[in-house]
């Protein structure tokens, strides 16, 4: 259950950058490729800032998916699991969406 | 509710959500470079022989070897190391399900690795939750055993993606269990194309200079 990790992490950010004003709602990016499950991460989320500025606050999540860059037939395909692999055959792919895990923004009151 | 009457004003982060991890683990990883320490993060499922294969190489490998234990509960795998004749911290992680770049910083302090060495970082048996945090290692080796079944990379893919080194363990069992090896090479080629691969057995030794070479050149 990293998730719960995680989401102590963003309140901890959130929380240092809203200087003691409650939060109101963040919004964090999840790439499919991270490993971090979007039902955990609501699960945790009100555990995690219980007590805090962040207390009560919404949680909206910005799912990205997986999607490469293909260098042999020149174009940008989704994945449909884990594996770096063009539907033309070639694994000479680089990964353009999916990694990304970013607090992207937060409402202060 | 004296904010109550407060404006509600939406603020642009675009923060990594693990930075603080991320520049721990940088830290520790120019702390021990200064040191010529090299470090490697060792993950895996419970029970495919981490501490088997450790205890193996704090014996037979000729160059200092120091180890970081993490585990949930208990003492019993630093145990191991320090008879097998390493120095070694234990970290029990209580409910936690990883190690991250704060604890391992903590336990870089407790243990001082001496100049030069190896320092292996046991991390928790888990496939899923490790793969996540760095935490300051110059390498990442993944160890399945052949009591776990061929798919396993397909399963965790997460974790596989993220080696350098994938070592498949316990060959000894190879006689007795359904274990293809080359599917099992297939699959984790499919989720990480870069990664090397080596079949050992910890217990009775069979191609552990492969892993010794690996650790000299590979990640020394």
């Amino acid at each position: 259950m990293h998730e719960l990790a995680i989401a102590e992490n963003i309140v901890d950010t959130v929380c240092t950058r809203a200087a003691g004003r409650p939060v109101r709602r963040v919004t964090v990016r999840i790439g499919a490729l991270t490993a971090v499950l979007p039902d955990a991460m609501r699960l945790c989320w009100d555990l995690a800032a219980t007590g805090t500025a962040a207390h009560g606050a919404a949680l909206d999540l910005d799912l990205r998916p997986a999607v490469v860059f293909c260098r042999a037939c020149r174009t940008d395909q989704r994945l449909p699991d884990m594996i770096p692999l063009c539907p033309c055959g070639s694994a000479d792919v680089t990964v353009t969406t999916g990694r990304e895990l970013h607090i992207v923004s937060m409402e202060v009151a | 509710m004296c904010f109550d009457d407060r404006p509600v004003v939406t603020v642009t982060l675009e923060e990594r959500v693990l930075a603080r991890n991320d520049d721990l683990a940088r830290a520790n990883r120019e702390l021990l470079t200064a040191r010529g320490i090299r470090a490697i993060n060792l993950m895996s499922s419970p029970g495919s022989g981490k501490t088997t294969l450790l205890e193996r190489t704090v014996r037979e490998l000729r160059r200092p070897v120091a180890v970081i234990e993490g585990d949930q509960r208990t003492p019993l795998d630093a145990d191991r190391i320090r008879a097998a004749g390493a120095p070694v911290v234990q970290v029990n992680t209580g409910a936690g399900c990883h190690l991250d770049a704060a604890m391992t910083r903590r336990a870089l302090d407790d243990l001082d690795p001496p100049p030069g060495s190896l320092l292996f970082v046991e991390n928790v048996g888990n496939l899923i939750c490790p793969s996540l945090f760095d935490l300051g290692e110059h390498a990442r080796v993944v160890i399945v055993s052949v009591t776990e079944g061929a798919d396993k990379p397909l399963k965790y893919p997460y974790m596989f993606a993220v080696a350098d080194l994938v070592v498949i363990n316990k060959t000894d069992l190879l006689p007795y269990v359904d274990f293809d090896v080359d599917a099992c090479r297939r699959h984790i080629a499919a989720v990480n194309p870069g990664a090397t691969t080596l079949t050992v057995s910890a217990t009775r030794g069979e191609h552990l200079p492969d892993w010794y070479a690996w650790l000299t050149d590979g990640a020394g």
